[in-house]
């Protein structure tokens, strides 16, 4: 039998991304991005993102198609983003996604966007090994999860109570005076820079947090503490060491980042460790995941970049897992659930 | 042969013939749950009518003005229905279905939140039997509309609170009959996105 072509939508962030897969194989890949619309305010401002998603959706359909060398024709079903995310975003894409689907009469699968970073691994040369533990870590979402089975267990092991630790290199580069997008910025800046120049807090890292919270992540207090830091030096009249400070804050976020991963690989006795988001683009936290993983005998897997960061071949391929473990398709009923749970993982 | 959708207000979505009139329509005031009602409205109407997609000649695009959340939901889907059926999207402002068929002088106004309203007015319908918009569609805060509406006491108010996709298919067919032009391909928004630019971070210690 031959496997099923899925075309995947997603909208719930920044990215309108369009993918399309056979089975495992990956076939096109497109994402428009507004993020330099978001620039100038420092971050992603939703009204902003929806505006563009309905903007970018019928050019980016057809670059895909174009791309994947196929014809609306030969699409064995559509896939798309649910939540979580932005509502107004998601709903761009969810209303897109439904009529799409009736105009072809092919079947619709609404699905999770967190279980869909983890989905994005099938499409690999190597399968994926399961049970994995998945950090997906973004300017939207940070999140710990245990996946036993891509379509049918997949649970939420902690996630941020506060800033997503994309937002936190966001908002740490404009206090340093550095442009928008934070993370790459960041990098730049810490290049040369001594990361135990300064010792910034690791959020719920002390004993009496780890009771309550040992999978979940702070990054509001590292941000406040990085400003403090920042702010006597200057009142003091001292000159900004901007690598030190960079590479302090940066090594503060990848360390408790995989600090927290590599204790749910060792407390659950998963010996995998799958990384997804686009903080994964970070120099920092991709390096010292190698070293801690090693050390650790825990196999690491980070799918190339295009797949990390928000994208529709990774719903695609979701979807695609869902159309050949048999699943019903989701009906026309759902909606954008900015808070779909990660345990729901076809809508 | 037309599919018609408006989400500016509720949720609508109709199938639309020159000749034949209304074949299907189905319509929720809701002013919530356009995503979820969308996909459900579209396939009644598919089924009401029986025909093939096909057969369509194109898809109307209810442009607004209304609420963008919602409003978006349904531009998305009639771009995305007409994409998947190869067929035109043809963009209509959603006041002219609720100005549609009224006689005399009308103002159409919508809730735009915030205490603020989207309003166009018409002076009647012209020998096709088309709308003649007069102005709008524009924004106004609610306290200033008869203030900004340049004779205000002369136009009977219609509600823009349910804008039927039957009369926005309508509109288009006798638009297309008479060469007409159609609307621009654009949302409209008539409010910039809600954005501040922050002066700069603040201080945490003091
Ligand atoms: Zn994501």
């Amino acid at each position: 039998m031959i496997a099923p072509l899925v075309l995947g939508i997603e909208t719930s962030c920044d990215e309108t991304g369009i993918g399309i897969v056979r089975g495992t194989t990956l076939l096109a890949n497109v994402i428009a991005s507004s993020m330099q619309e978001h620039a100038r305010y420092g971050g992603v401002v939703p009204e902003v993102a929806a505006r563009a998603h309905l903007e970018a959706l019928t050019p980016t359909l057809r670059e895909a198609l174009d791309r994947a060398g196929v014809v609306l024709g030969d699409i064995d079903a559509v896939a798309v983003t649910s939540g979580p995310g932005l509502a107004g975003a998601l709903m761009v894409g969810v209303g897109a996604a439904k009529a799409l689907a009736l105009a072809l009469d092919k079947p619709l699968y609404a699905v999770n966007h967190l279980v869909g970073h983890v989905g994005a691994d099938v499409l690999d040369e190597r399968p994926l090994d399961l049970p994995t533990i998945a950090l997906l870590v973004s300017g939207g979402h940070t999140s710990l999860l245990l996946v036993r089975d891509l379509v049918s267990d997949v649970e939420l092991l902690g996630e941020t109570i506060d800033d997503a630790a994309g937002e936190a290199f966001d908002k740490v580069a404009r206090l340093l005076g550095l442009p928008y997008p934070g993370g790459p910025e960041i990098d730049r800046a810490a290049v040369g820079g001594d990361p135990a120049a300064i010792c910034f807090p690791r959020g719920l890292s002390l004993p009496k947090d780890m009771e309550k919270h040992r999978y979940d992540f702070s990054f509001s207090g590292l941000k406040t503490a990085v400003a403090r830091w920042v702010e006597r030096e200057r009142d003091a009249g001292h000159e900004l060491p901007l690598a030190d400070v960079a590479a302090s804050f940066r090594e503060a976020v990848a360390d408790v980042l995989l600090t927290k991963a590599l204790a749910a690989c060792r407390d659950l006795d998963v010996p995998r460790l799958l990384l997804g988001g686009g903080v994964v683009a970070n120099a920092r936290v991709r390096e010292l995941a190698a070293q801690r993983c090693a050390a650790a005998g825990v196999e690491l897997r980070i799918p190339p970049l295009a797949l990390c960061t928000d994208n529709g071949a990774m719903i695609a391929a979701l979807g695609a897992q869902l159309v050949m473990a048999g699943r019903v398709p989701s009906g026309l009923g759902f909606g954008a659930d900015s808070t779909l749970p990660v345990t729901t993982i076809q809508a | 042969m037309l599919l018609a959708i408006d989400t500016s207000a509720g949720t609508s979505v109709a199938i639309v013939d020159r000749d034949a009139g209304v074949i299907a329509e189905h319509s929720s005031p809701d002013t919530r749950g356009h995503a979820e009602l969308i996909g459900t409205f579209i396939q009644a109407c598919l089924d009401d009518w029986g025909g093939v997609v096909t057969s369509l000649s194109g898809v109307v695009s209810g442009m607004g003005p209304g609420p963008f959340t919602g409003l978006r939901v349904g531009i998305a889907a009639a771009r995305a229905f007409a994409f998947g059926a190869g067929k035109i999207v043809v963009p209509v402002v959603s006041h002219d279905a609720v100005a549609f068929g009224a006689e005399g002088p009308v103002l159409v106004v919508t809730d735009a939140r915030r205490h603020e309203l989207f309003w166009s007015t018409y002076s009647g319908s012209d020998a096709a039997g088309l709308p003649v918009r007069t102005s709008g569609p524009n924004l106004a805060k609610a306290a200033e509309l008869e203030h900004d509406v340049r004779g205000y006491g002369g136009y009977r108010l219609l509600d823009g609170g349910l804008v039927s996709a039957a009369s926005l298919g309508l509109v288009a067919e006798l638009q297309y009959a008479h060469g007409r032009p159609f609307a621009a391909d654009q949302p409209l928004y008539l409010r910039s996105p809600d954005v501040t630019l922050s002066a700069g971070p603040k201080r945490v210690t003091s």
